[in-house]
């Protein structure tokens, strides 16, 4: 792959903080997507307004935050609220964003944190939903992180915790789900997808710089569409990765600094 | 007529007809205003039963009552059902130390940043501790909200077309009004539900600083309420400034007074999680036999929370602790070093 001057996590890092538009609200838990909010902020949305789920609302962060409801989510915020509070406003359809892990997902953004195996048996259980449903079924649009490979990009997640677009078109709709919300980009280490319009299906918009889409295709169990013309991801540019240093000093979430 | 559209296969637990409630607040919770002051010991054995429904309130490690839990713990308080509602180290403790039998599962068996529960996991994946329904942490806090209106259920749209919500309790009917799809969550009335806060009087009239999570629509869900305070205050300072009142008098059972009560937890404005401790406890737990020696040496071989404080590593550790929480000490977290 060549000499690079940052590390794919600083590089997921940039691509999540690009897609927060300026003037909107978004839900962040602790790791990347705490850094890309405040990596977004400091770039091109200093409006970005951010809300963890336990209650903090606008805090300005003074260090990363180990959990999404210690007192550095509600540093100097606006508001040190509820959960009932930011949920209900997420309800209501103030949050614009939204930010997801997965262990497992599938083609229509279908997303499991539950557990790897059978539900009455399983092989590992993992933490459940923790606020991830909420997050996925309230938010306008949602943004996944994870990590891609043929085990965890599946053509049937073993759980759905977390409601993507079910099983197409409507189907969230059908559901009673709120209208128009749902999965908006996945970003993994070694491209960007978004969700066809008609199908609801996940659909490859860039690849990261070095990066085939033989290997997109070797690293998922389903079929991923794949148009014709994809992009390559712009790399971080030097700004942006002085300030995610300057956001994790320590290397707590992007690792030590080379 | 509402049409029921779909049903949760999961156990119904913690709910209650609410006139049985009414009936039951109205003979059981008692509006005088007396002190209510007492130890660990006694709130404890006095209301932890075998087999009750129990939640604490905090979030993940956060304002978390770890004096009562070791307390738990110490008395060797058998099949609890758990309020998994973002619970963290308060369930992978109980968990590994055999207290918990059913939990029902928000958010579980993981650290956030710092990883998965080694301890509280291996208990699920043999079978030993049942996983007896799943939410999400909106659906679980709004259980608490209905219980904390009196209401049977309460509506909402989380969960909605998953599993989470198959694996719960909850059923979805056809909105009357909008038409919609709605999902109805049931009530949960906690048994016992143990609260550390920054301040409160002989009564229980508490305040807590900074966010309240679902603590507020949790202290009026539950039947019996304990209280743990960093410190007791003057009734007239509760008096003074009434808008600070989170918790009323009327709603607590005990009042027990335990500075650092939240240890290794994270107490905001008074101190920051103790990673090493933490760190400790995820190392040790990846055993049986290390769970048995993390229990020996900071709970069955400590006879009060002052003693336990000592073994942490006493005033040095939590002078550090607090440095930390006002960011005046840089943060010393073992499991972020690689």
């Amino acid at each position: 792959m060549g000499e690079r001057k940052y590390t794919t996590l600083e590089l997921m890092a940039c691509v999540a903080a690009r897609l927060l538009e300026d003037k909107k609200a978004v839900f962040v838990g602790t790791g990347l997507p705490m850094i890309a909010a405040s990596l977004a902020q400091r770039m091109h949305a200093p409006n970005l307004l951010i809300i963890f789920e336990a209650g903090g609302i606008g805090p300005q962060i003074p260090v990363l935050p180990i959990s999404v409801g210690d007192s550095r989510t509600f540093y100097r915020a606006i508001a040190a609220s509820s959960m009932h509070d930011v949920m209900s406003l997420s309800q209501k359809g103030y949050v614009d964003y939204g930010f997801l892990g997965a262990a497992q997902i599938d083609m229509y953004g279908n997303i499991n944190t539950t557990v790897i195996g059978d539900w009455e048996r399983p092989k590992v259980r993992l933490p459940g939903s923790g606020g991830a449903n909420d997050v996925g079924s309230l938010c306008h649009r949602t943004i996944i992180i994870m990590r891609q490979d043929p085990r965890r990009f599946v053509p049937k997640v073993d759980f759905i915790t977390t409601p993507g677009y079910l099983d197409g078109p409507g189907a969230r709709e059908k559901a009673g789900l709120p209208a128009g919300s749902g999965p908006y980009r996945v970003i993994t280490q070694l491209g960007v997808y978004g969700f066809d319009e008609k199908t609801k299906r996940m659909k490859l918009l860039s690849v990261h710089p070095g990066v085939t889409i033989e290997d997109i295709k070797k690293n998922s169990s389903f079929e991923i569409i794949i148009p014709d013309e994809v992009d390559t991801t712009e790399p971080p540019t030097e700004e942006e990765l002085k300030i995610l240093h300057e956001i994790d000093p320590v290397g707590m979430v992007l690792g030590r600094k080379k | 007529m509402v049409e029921v559209l779909y049903e949760g296969e999961g156990e119904l637990l913690g709910w209650e007809d609410p006139d049985e409630m009414r009936k039951w607040i109205r003979e059981n919770k008692p509006r005088e205003m007396v002190d209510k002051t007492m130890d660990l010991k006694e709130a404890i054995s006095k209301f932890v039963r075998d087999g009750c429904y129990i939640a604490f309130g905090g979030f993940g490690h956060i304002r978390v009552s770890m004096a009562a839990i070791y307390e738990i713990i110490r008395q060797k308080k058998r099949n609890l059902i758990m309020a998994g509602k973002t619970a963290v180290h308060d369930v992978d403790i109980l968990v590994a130390a055999g207290c918990v039998s059913k939990v029902e599962v928000a958010y579980c068996f993981g650290h956030e940043l710092r990883g998965l529960s080694p301890a509280s996991r291996r208990k699920v994946e043999h079978g030993e501790v049942k996983v007896a329904t799943e939410w999400s942490n909106a659906g679980f806090q709004w259980r608490f909200l209905a219980a904390a209106m009196g209401l049977p259920f309460i509506p909402t749209r989380v969960m909605l077309g998953t599993d989470t919500l198959r694996k719960s309790s909850a059923k979805v009917i056809r909105d009357p009004f909008s038409g919609k799809p709605i999902a109805l969550l049931p009530a949960c009335y906690p048994d016992v539900v143990i609260m550390h806060v920054h301040r409160c009087d002989i009564y229980g009239n508490a305040q807590i600083d900074g966010i309240l999570v679902e603590d507020f629509e949790l202290a009026r869900a539950a039947r019996r309420l304990i209280i743990t305070t960093e410190e007791i205050v003057d009734h007239e300072l509760i008096r003074r400034e009434p808008w600070k009142t989170v918790i009323p008098y009327f709603l607590v059972d005990a009042v027990v007074e335990v500075p650092w009560g939240s240890h290794p937890c994270n107490m905001p404005y008074l101190y920051y999680f103790d990673e090493e401790h933490i760190a400790e406890w995820l190392r040790m737990s990846r055993t049986d036999e290390g769970v048995e020696q993390y229990l020996e040496k900071y709970v069955y071989s400590v006879d009060s929370f002052e003693e336990y404080l000592e073994k942490i590593g006493g005033i040095k550790k939590l002078n550090y602790l607090k440095k930390l929480e006002h960011l005046r000490a840089p943060l010393v977290a073992p499991w972020a070093q690689g």
